[in-house]
């Protein structure tokens, strides 16, 4: 630790700190490329921190487990990264609609298929719509510095209980693997009020409560999703993003999570050349901050969505913009490590007119 | 102040170690700084780099393709790397596997230094990393050489505590020979 507190830390290392200090019960996990460092702290860890390490034998039974050990009312978690992740989307599906909070942690690497174990942003559209079947929607929060790995994975257990619902912390193999000074909150246990009107905690003495997603009895499903839209609309208001030198700027570039901090590198190259840019940063990707890029789009100021995949995100900018302006696209495919020159040229590109 | 390096060399010179320490260094030192290593299934015998930037401004990308500075422990590290180094940017060439002569000194400035066989006077081979970070704090000036012998503690771990003041020795001597 250093003189003002700090410590240094891998964004990996930062998510399990923070879920943790959130009153973290339960970890199961199946080991993959690059979150491998988040099944290694929780096993040391957690057992000190009174919660319980599974090493499970499988993406899907450590999904299954979180989903038992959340329905008890302990906070509970999984991590994985992108191929991983899919095999996890049938629980996610149903813990959706049974209504269990949870928190998933998943650190992108490079894909489709199993790709390589390198950085990418290709689950966007998987983690903000939902990813498994069905009709549903989870919180997703995209971290671009170990600091708010942290922060945003101990939010991610909060915002879990207050909805009930899964929570994604969507982040990459760079915030994964980087190492950063982080300050450390004070741990807080979880609130057992939290869960006392739902938690599977033994039915003597009370009503039986029972977590399901199947209703065949006519009605029953059409009222369970009235209640999820409502739930889903309410969501709206944990919509957040950063903006970052947009006052002035005649072009804001949207971009999340480690690929917009190397975004902001290029921004300030740009500015120190006396170019006219900003940043826009969703911290929420679900809700999308689709108020905020309005604005933007509002005072005239020319939008470019910088993503590191053929262009997910672009489609909520757009859609965020619609009947006021359009939003023009830079993607990085998975393969390829972004840098700053790559995207201080595309600025520059579409700044002076000349991207697509 | 903001200053990056790329330090690159054989997996098993302590490519990733020497960042960690300059890293901790910097946090220590109080600037913000971020650490990267390429985390591949390198293993000892093939190479491995690692990133490390330093600012006393919020950190933007820890991906630099044109670094300030570069740390080259051998040959194909340095080969590879002084290429990017951005112009009149500074390598730390560890001449005892690389001669400095192959850097392209009309371009970039070249700071050669024995680092194996300084080590080994030192007493032990293995503390190559720590020479040549003694050698790259000399030649860019980053940090107070006394940081990185401060840091020792933090960053090697607890089961070669006893080696300590020998790295924090070899630090100085690299310090020394740039």
């Amino acid at each position: 630790m250093s003189a003002d507190g700090r410590i240094f830390v891998k964004g990996n290392e930062a998510v399990s700190m923070g879920a943790i200090d959130a009153g973290l019960k339960g970890y199961f996990g199946y080991p993959i490329t690059p979150q491998n460092e988040i099944p290694e702290y929780m096993s040391l860890h957690l057992p000190k921190a009174g919660g319980a390490f599974v090493q499970a034998e499988s993406e899907m039974a450590a999904i299954n487990m979180v989903l038992g050990a959340a329905a008890t009312g302990a906070r509970a978690m999984t991590s994985s990264s992108s191929p991983g992740v899919s095999l996890m989307q049938e629980s996610f599906s149903y813990m959706a609609t049974s209504e269990t909070p949870c928190v998933v942690v998943n650190m992108m690497r490079g894909g489709p298929g199993l790709g390589d174990i390198n950085t990418s942003q290709g689950d966007y559209y998987q983690a903000t719509r939902g990813g498994g079947h069905g009709d549903y929607r989870t919180p997703v929060l995209a971290p671009s510095t170990c600091q708010e790995a942290y922060d945003l994975t101990r939010e991610a257990f909060d915002i879990a209980f207050r909805f009930r619902t899964p929570v994604m912390i969507l982040g990459d193999a760079i915030l994964g693997q980087m190492k950063e000074p982080i300050t450390r909150g004070v741990p807080r246990p979880a609130d057992p009020a939290e869960s006392a009107d739902w938690g599977l905690s033994g039915a003597k003495g009370r009503e039986q409560r029972i977590f399901r997603s199947l209703f065949l009895a006519e009605g029953v499903l059409t009222a369970v999703n009235q209640r999820l839209r409502a739930k889903f609309e309410a969501m709206a208001s944990l919509a957040r993003c950063e903006t970052f030198m947009t006052e002035d700027a005649e072009l804001v570039v949207v971009s999340f999570g480690s690929i917009a901090r190397i975004v902001k590198s290029s921004i300030r190259k740009l500015r120190a050349r006396g170019l006219k840019v900003g940043l826009l940063r969703p911290i929420t990707l679900f809700p999308f901050p689709a108020e905020a890029v309005a604005a933007v789009a509002r005072q005239g100021k020319r939008l470019l969505t910088i993503e590191h995949n053929m262009g997910q995100m672009v489609d909520d900018v757009r859609l965020a913009v619609c009947g006021i302006a359009d939003s023009a696209f830079h993607g990085t495919l998975s393969g390829t490590i972004p840098t700053p020159d790559e995207y201080e040229a595309a600025i520059e590109a579409a700044l002076t007119g000349g991207s697509k | 102040m903001y200053a990056d390096v790329i330090i690159a060399g054989f997996g098993g010179q302590g490519v990733v170690l020497a960042g960690t320490l300059l890293a901790y260094a910097a946090m220590e030192h109080g600037l913000n700084v971020t650490f990267m290593p390429v985390y591949g299934p390198e293993m000892r015998g093939g190479t491995a780099n690692c990133t490390v930037v330093l600012s006393d401004e919020e950190i933007g990308s820890p991906i630099i393709r044109r670094p300030q500075n570069v740390v080259a422990l051998n040959r194909p590290s340095l080969e590879k790397f002084q290429l990017q180094l951005a112009d009149g940017g500074t390598v730390v060439v560890n001449s005892s596997l690389a001669d400095p002569a192959l850097a392209d000194s009309a371009r970039i400035k070249v700071v050669g230094v024995p680092c194996n066989d300084i080590a080994e006077k030192v007493g032990n081979a293995r503390m190559v990393n720590m020479v040549a970070m003694g050698a790259f704090v000399k030649a860019t000036g980053a940090l107070p050489l006394e940081r990185l012998k401060q840091a020792l503690s933090h960053v090697v771990p607890a089961h070669y505590g006893h080696l300590i003041p020998k790295n924090a020795e070899a630090l100085q001597a690299g310090y020394d020979a740039a």
